[in-house]
């Protein structure tokens, strides 16, 4: 019994470790190193064959060097807060659109929310990539979209719109719907009807009921939707390298710059340790927001 | 740990690669529509030598791949100034000249400069080779800049009047530093392979002045949009530019596409082929240079992409319109103007990336 429980806990644990904590701390390690013509391109490399000296050495060599640099241009400063404000407006937009349509398919009679869930999951079927390049088949200048527009005449000149931080957001919009779908629905489908009624019995009118009972109730799934479409919004950089123009300034498109034209490890894996250091920020914060609305509730 | 682990990781998967390499396979990976595929079964079934081609768009992949190791290829295709870059490093193995007869018809003109990125030619062919300079729409821009259109000079791109009214019908330019900058350097007089930090950033004034009329910053779209009519001015390479021309031909949508060399000076590459120091297996590799080197082989593959090669015993067998079209082989009072650039070390390359961003996204 117990040795069942010990591995019930170690296999989450093993997971954490080896896709995660292991990973993490090759990176760090290469952001506290020095860029170098070799391979691989960063000193110092652990050399076991030196005994102790050796490892006292190599950890001797590391410095914070690169996180002090990236304080000193103001580019990824500029960077980091315009991902942040990208990945923070599609996160509402997505909220914002994908809350009805996940709302609808929870009322939809029960024979029917299979089909529309399959609706949702369906362009997974094709591949990211693709989808991204179908969207400049329709932004470019000479796309649908400016065709059906000059069509029906609402504009006389194409709108230009691919290579903008608009083509950025609806990319994103568009690829992170699903995931705020989702767990929206399933936090509104396990919601007990008869609340309503009792709301409605107890005098709200419809549009009280939904802000006072559904939308409390639905909050877990709206909270995990947020999560779950700002966080790979926040580090993208097929979209906007795709959609974006040259102006488009992402934390994502930076870090490749970083790793492919500097050829600077270090910084590129600096530059991602402090991402990391964003993302996880929220997250505490909002664990431990949780935790002490539990106690309240006690 | 970290290391232990990140080493352990990759001794498996050259392992892994090494294991599923059988002695009759070699692994090329080489640039984008950069050989006549009708070669490539060629030499399978010359040598019986199963061939994996894989392509890349970008010198900073290749050399990412291999700065990293263990990439699993036994031919990649840097450009020169990259090459003398990962031979420093370490990244690739000398050849050995004894599997390499075809040698013999190699062209001294152009080994000559390529011993500049790789001392003797110790660890590289060259494969093709060519120059940057512009690709013009002519009727365009004879409507919106006279008859007197200055398409062989680099004012046409660089001087703020000229490209204010080439807005008008669209220009690109190469997403690539290490040849904007040297142009604009040229532009100016100034030394295009100047490694003083003070010196390329004079570049920025020049290439901010024309930013603004600068539609798109890319390495390969221009083909397409300048054989289309999209566009009427692209910077970029010559074989690229001239596949535009033959792509506008072959469509006869009335678009004609001219590339000249700028007469200030262009920036001449080469493209060379050389063997990883961990390819999986050298032998092959070689194999697979002496057959680039016939000068069938190379004949074939110049005619197909219109790059040059470093080839001399190839020139007989090439088409009239490659030989002969100094856009592709230069005359020698051409020849005489190009020039070459070296390799940025990494703190000269910081200033450039960062240079090079300020100027597309004016951060």
């Amino acid at each position: 019994m117990d040795l069942r429980r010990t591995f019930l806990i170690f296999v989450p644990f093993a997971w954490l470790l080896l896709l995660f904590l292991i990973p993490f701390g090759i990176v760090l390690k290469i952001s506290l190193s020095d860029i170098a013509l070799s391979i691989p391109p960063y000193t110092p490399q652990l050399d076991l064959s030196a005994g102790w000296s050796g490892i006292v050495e190599y950890f001797q060599a590391l410095d914070l060097e690169n996180y002090v640099f990236l304080t000193q241009d103001n580019l990824y400063f500029l960077a980091y807060m315009s991902s942040v404000q990208i990945a923070f407006i599609s996160m509402v937009i997505t909220l914002i659109v994908g809350y009805p349509i996940a709302y609808g398919m929870a009322k939809a009679p029960d024979h029917w929310r299979p089909t529309l869930m399959m609706l949702v999951i369906l362009p997974f079927w094709t591949s990211f990539l693709i989808r991204v390049y179908a969207w400049m088949g329709i932004l470019s200048q000479e796309g649908f979209l400016n065709q059906f527009l000059l069509w029906i005449g609402i504009i006389d000149t194409p709108l230009t719109i691919l290579n903008t931080n608009w083509a950025v957001y609806i990319g994103i919009v568009y690829t992170y719907l699903p995931f705020m779908i989702l767990p929206i629905y399933a936090a509104l489908e396990k919601m007990d009807g008869s609340l309503m009624e009792a709301a409605e019995d107890l005098g709200c009118s419809q549009t009280s009921a939904f802000w006072l009972v559904t939308f409390p109730l639905s909050r877990p799934g709206v909270i995990a939707g947020c999560f779950l479409v700002f966080i790979p919004a926040l580090g993208e950089v097929v979209i906007p390298s795709l959609l974006g123009g040259s102006q488009t300034l992402m934390i994502g498109k930076v870090l490749w710059e970083e790793f492919f034209s500097n050829r600077d490890w270090p910084v590129a894996s600096a530059v991602a340790v402090i991402l990391l250091l964003i993302l996880v920020i929220p997250i505490v914060l909002f664990q431990r927001n949780e935790q002490k609305q539990r106690e309240a509730g006690r | 740990m970290g290391l232990n682990t990140l080493q352990i990781g990759s001794a498996i998967a050259v392992a892994v690669l090494a294991g599923m390499a059988n002695a009759d396979e070699v692994r090329v990976y080489n640039w984008s529509d950069y050989i006549d595929e009708a070669l490539l079964e060629k030499f399978e079934q010359e040598t019986g030598i199963d061939l994996i081609y894989d392509v890349f768009d970008s010198n900073e992949i290749l050399e990412t791949k291999m700065l990293a190791g263990g990439s699993g290829y036994d031919v990649v295709v840097p450009t020169g100034t990259f090459l003398q870059r990962q031979i420093t490093a370490g990244a690739f193995q000398p050849l050995d000249m004894s599997l390499l007869p075809n040698a013999v018809n190699i062209w001294d003109v152009i080994s000559s400069r390529t011993a500049q990125y790789d001392p003797g030619n110790a660890y590289s062919i060259n494969y093709m080779w060519g120059t940057t300079g512009i690709g013009v729409n002519v009727g365009k821009v004879q409507e919106v800049l006279g008859p007197d259109a200055p398409i062989n000079s680099l004012a046409l791109i660089f001087d703020p009047a000229n490209m204010e009214k080439l807005a008008e019908c669209g220009v690109h330019v190469l997403d690539a530093p290490t040849e904007m900058i040297p142009a604009a350097l040229k532009y100016i007089g100034e030394d295009p392979d100047s490694q003083d930090p003070d010196v390329i950033a004079l570049a920025e004034p020049v290439l901010a002045a024309v930013q603004p009329y600068i539609l798109k910053f890319h390495s390969s779209e221009y083909i397409n949009a300048l054989a289309n009519g999209d566009i009427c001015v692209a910077f970029g390479w010559s074989g690229d530019i001239l596949q535009a021309q033959a792509r506008a031909i072959e469509a006869e949508n009335g678009v004609e596409i001219v590339y000249n060399a700028p007469v200030e000076g262009a920036l001449m590459w080469f493209d060379q082929m050389a063997i990883p120091v961990d390819a999986p297996n050298p032998e092959a590799a070689h194999a697979f240079l002496n057959f680039i080197l016939d000068a069938q082989n190379m004949a074939d593959a110049s005619n197909y992409v219109f790059y040059a090669n470093g080839n001399l015993a190839s020139q007989e067998l090439l088409l009239d319109e490659v030989i002969n079209d100094p856009a592709i082989y230069p005359d020698a009072a051409t020849l005489a103007n190009l020039y070459t650039t070296t390799p940025y070390d990494a703190r000269v390359q910081r200033v450039v990336t960062r240079l090079w961003t300020r100027i597309k996204s004016g951060t």
